[in-house]
């Protein structure tokens, strides 16, 4: 007998059948480990303790400890200033840490700088940190940058201590505890600055709003013709920029049916291609003597770290200059690197990136590529 | 040793006036070829030569001489021709290397698999090559009953275990996010880079928390974490890893991890952000809340426009993006011209990709490429005759439940143009008369 029940499965199975031609799950199965035998040791309370240093936003797993506003200064002035600047405002090395919080966030606990209609030129640390569990935590795993982990639980809560206070979070004589942090998380400015109610977590652990089946707060149209859009090209890079990432016909593949851009001379529409003007020839430009170039690395505090014969915190300039005299682009890229700074060619000590003109670190770069520098 | 006869392929070293002179088909070589190539391509009216070809008449030096043994390289490079093939840094983007990102350089890649010495980089402290036989995965929960027993293995343990193979796509939270308020970079390298695929090998997550004996009413997150300097850490849902799609990956495209993609253990996380896979994996906590660790506070946490954040976003939505032609290439001719892009979602399989060549005005169904996998790249194409006119190029995804990749326009009325990540628009590139591709952004 004819049934439509029948007739509908019969469809969702071609259905199935024809997504499955198209598309490959990729649903191995993994079988139970009651047959897997052997595998792995009970791990030793002291093992456990080495590694689980992870501090929740309940603050389980935060260790006892005391640090005071004053006992942290000293240890950021020793440890944190140096990438971080003395009040945590520096942006040279990493993005600033503390500012554009007030006292009426701390009331609330929403960051008003987040807002749309705010003007603050970047976003800080305390402006996003909405658990204070998340500070200590990532200063006791990371910190400082070159020797993690090398702080005892006093100091982090000490540094930690300091950080607030520099957000005004907590005065001048405060001492930060594992009794008394829960209360300063009662005061971290953006603390109700979170929200889970959307569609991109891949669970179901935060409720309704979330999980793969969740609806994206996105879609795009599926209109196929004729739609209704007027293009136009609103944002595009500048000619000027181009160049910026170096090269672009050295950053793709030599073969094929297109080629990158020569991005390296500037844009020749102007010129007739018959016209094309000659590359001048670098033995035509003349050399730039170091008496010329030494008020130069004066004024831009290059010899602080740098000496043209001798290593001082950083290569000597006789060494750059031989180390790039082959490299045909050394201007360029040594022009690149001051501004940049840089680590890890001249071993571990960072050279931070100086705020310089263009004019003066293309100076100090052709100095440095003519292979020579004397 | 390659001979220095040999002669470098010209069309290697293109200066714009060479490529005006093909474009107009006035190079030397040829004869007034590419007016004729315009129509139709009928046999009568192929490209003919002024004169005989050397490459072909005079036998080159690897016609006529003995090459090179077997294991000169005994483990193989590229050919010194693919060197402009490389992962590059954004200059600006970030300080200092150690916790920077490279790029992988879409441009030049065929197919879904990224070659594993391509694959993009992002570290947080730097990264180091670790001893494997030194290595140890250690599970334990956040209080003495989520587990039975906490556990550690080795990687011989590991290794032991029955393993799982699979191709997922992984992306950066951040990938495109220097996009988000206007156009910053000029190739899909630095838009759309830190995007890499890889075929993947381990033992699901699962399989090691049942050996642990884990009480999975309870347990409701896990905290992965790192071994590295910043012992970097994520909050990863139990959900997605009771269905088997967490693996503990020590594989990747067949040999074992590279250095700086987290040998010799990584997380994967399939159809989440790169940052949830977490590299040189020293341990997993089973627990009951998230742990908000800073990458889900101080970073990967999403401005909106009301100025709240939204916290623990991870999946990665549908996306999709022309890799050639793209941003920073020149169109050598008119005519012919296979368009070529990598689609992807996080939600699952790419059912459908459609392009437009007139800024999104009409759209065409993309061929893709087989097989289509869930969590995975996949690469479409589709035929283009280049007019010579200027042309707004752009490809727009579907996936298997339905969501249509969105414009900047559709994504910034709901999102705002603050964020740095989960930027999943549609990318455009300007075709311009000349040929050249630029990286635009339409109203």
């Amino acid at each position: 007998m004819f049934s439509y029940r029948k007739l509908a499965g019969l469809m969702f199975a071609l259905v199935c059948a024809a997504l499955g031609a198209t598309s490959y799950a990729q649903t191995q199965k993994y079988g139970p480990v009651s047959h897997i035998s052997g595998m792995g040791r009970t791990a030793t309370p002291t093992e456990i303790a080495a590694w689980d240093i992870d501090v929740r936003p309940d603050f389980k797993g935060l260790p006892k400890g005391a640090g005071s506003v004053v006992q942290g200064e000293k240890i950021w002035e020793a440890q944190c200033a140096s990438c971080h600047g003395a009040f945590a405002e520096s942006n040279q090395v990493f993005f600033t840490l503390v500012g554009y919080t007030n006292k009426k966030d701390v009331e609330v606990g929403r960051v008003a700088s987040l807002q749309l209609t705010s003007d603050v030129p970047y976003r800080t640390m305390t402006m996003k940190l909405s658990t204070v569990s998340t500070l200590w935590d990532y200063i006791n795993r990371a910190m400082p940058w070159t020797a993690p982990k090398s702080l005892k639980p006093d100091e982090v809560f000490a540094v930690t201590a300091y950080l607030l206070n520099l957000a005004n979070v907590v005065p001048d004589d405060f001492v930060l505890t594992d009794k008394n942090i829960a209360e300063v998380q009662k005061l971290i400015p953006n603390r109700n600055g979170m929200t889970t109610k959307h569609a991109m977590w891949p669970g179901t652990e935060f409720g309704g709003m979330n999980g793969l089946k969740a609806k994206p707060d996105t879609q795009g149209s599926n209109c196929m013709r004729d739609c209704p859009v007027d293009p136009k090209v609103v944002s595009s890079i500048p000619a000027y920029a181009m160049n910026a990432h170096g090269n672009l016909a050295e950053q793709n593949r030599l073969i094929g049916g297109v080629r990158g851009l020569d991005t390296s001379k500037p844009k020749t529409d102007i010129v007739a291609v018959e016209d094309a003007p000659k590359a001048i020839p670098n033995k035509a430009i003349s050399k730039i003597k170091t008496s010329e170039i030494g008020p130069i690395l004066q004024k831009n505090t290059c010899t602080a770290c740098h000496a043209v014969a001798a290593k001082v915190m950083g290569p000597a300039f006789k060494e750059v200059a031989k180390k790039y005299a082959s490299r045909s682009d050394a201007a360029n890229y040594l022009a690149g690197k001051i501004k940049s700074g840089g680590a890890g060619v001249w071993g571990s000590i960072p050279m931070p990136p100086m705020n310089i003109s263009d004019a003066e670190s293309k100076k100090i770069a052709q100095w440095l590529s003519q292979g020579s520098v004397d | 040793m390659f001979s220095t006869s040999l002669r470098k392929a010209p069309e290697g070293f293109l200066t714009q006036a060479d490529i005006k002179h093909i474009s107009k088909g006035r190079r030397d070589l040829f004869s007034g070829a590419f007016k004729t190539a315009l129509s139709g391509m009928a046999l009568a009216s192929l490209p003919s030569l002024a004169k005989d070809d050397p490459n072909i008449v005079e036998l080159p030096a690897h016609s006529k001489g003995l090459g090179q043994g077997v294991a000169t390289n005994p483990y193989g490079v590229p050919s010194q021709y693919e060197k402009n093939i490389q992962r590059r840094e954004s200059p600006g983007l970030t300080q200092v290397t150690q916790a920077g990102v490279s790029f992988c350089p879409l441009q030049s890649l065929f197919g879904i698999v990224t070659p594993s010495g391509l694959h993009f980089e992002r570290h947080h402290q730097g990264w180091w090559d670790i001893d494997p036989t030194k290595h140890r995965l250690m599970i334990n929960g956040s209080d003495e009953k989520m587990l039975k027993r906490p556990m550690v293995f080795t990687m011989d343990e590991l290794l032991r275990m029955p393993s799982m193979t699979r191709t997922h796509f992984i992306e950066c939270g951040a990938n495109s996010g220097m996009e988000w308020g206007n156009v910053a970079v000029p190739t899909v390298q630095y838009t759309h880079g830190m995007l890499s695929c890889s075929e993947f090998t381990g033992v699901p997550l699962r399989a090691l928390l049942e050996l642990c004996g884990v009480d999975f009413k309870r347990a409701k997150f896990v905290l992965a974490e790192g071994a590295d300097g910043s012992s970097m850490t994520r909050t990863i849902p139990l959900s997605l890893i009771q269905n088997d799609e967490v693996l503990v990956a020590y594989g990747q495209n067949g040999e074992m991890l590279r250095p700086e993609n987290g040998y010799p253990l990584r997380l994967v996380v399939p159809g989440v952000q790169g940052v949830s896979w977490v590299k040189y994996l020293r341990r997993i906590e089973v627990g009951d809340m998230p742990y908000a660790t800073k990458d889900e506070v101080i970073g990967y946490a999403d401005l909106m426009k009301d100025g709240l954040h939204r916290q623990y976003t991870s999946i990665q939505e549908v996306k999709s993006v022309i890799t050639s032609p793209s941003g920073g290439q020149v169109l050598l001719q008119k005519g012919f011209c296979n368009i070529s892009g990598v689609a992807w979602s996080g939600r699952g399989a790419i059912k459908r990709v459609e392009v437009s060549v007139d800024g999104g005005r009409n759209w065409r169904v993309a061929r893709l490429q087989t097989p289509v996998m869930s969590k995975c790249l996949t690469r479409f194409q589709i035929d283009w005759s280049w007019s010579g006119d200027a042309s707004l190029l752009m490809s727009r995804a579907v996936d298997e439940t339905g969501h249509i990749q969105p414009t900047y326009a559709q994504n910034r009325a709901v999102r705002g143009s603050r964020g740095i990540y989960h930027n999943n628009s549609i990318q455009t590139w300007l075709v311009e008369q000349s040929g050249e591709v630029k990286n635009v952004q339409l109203s």
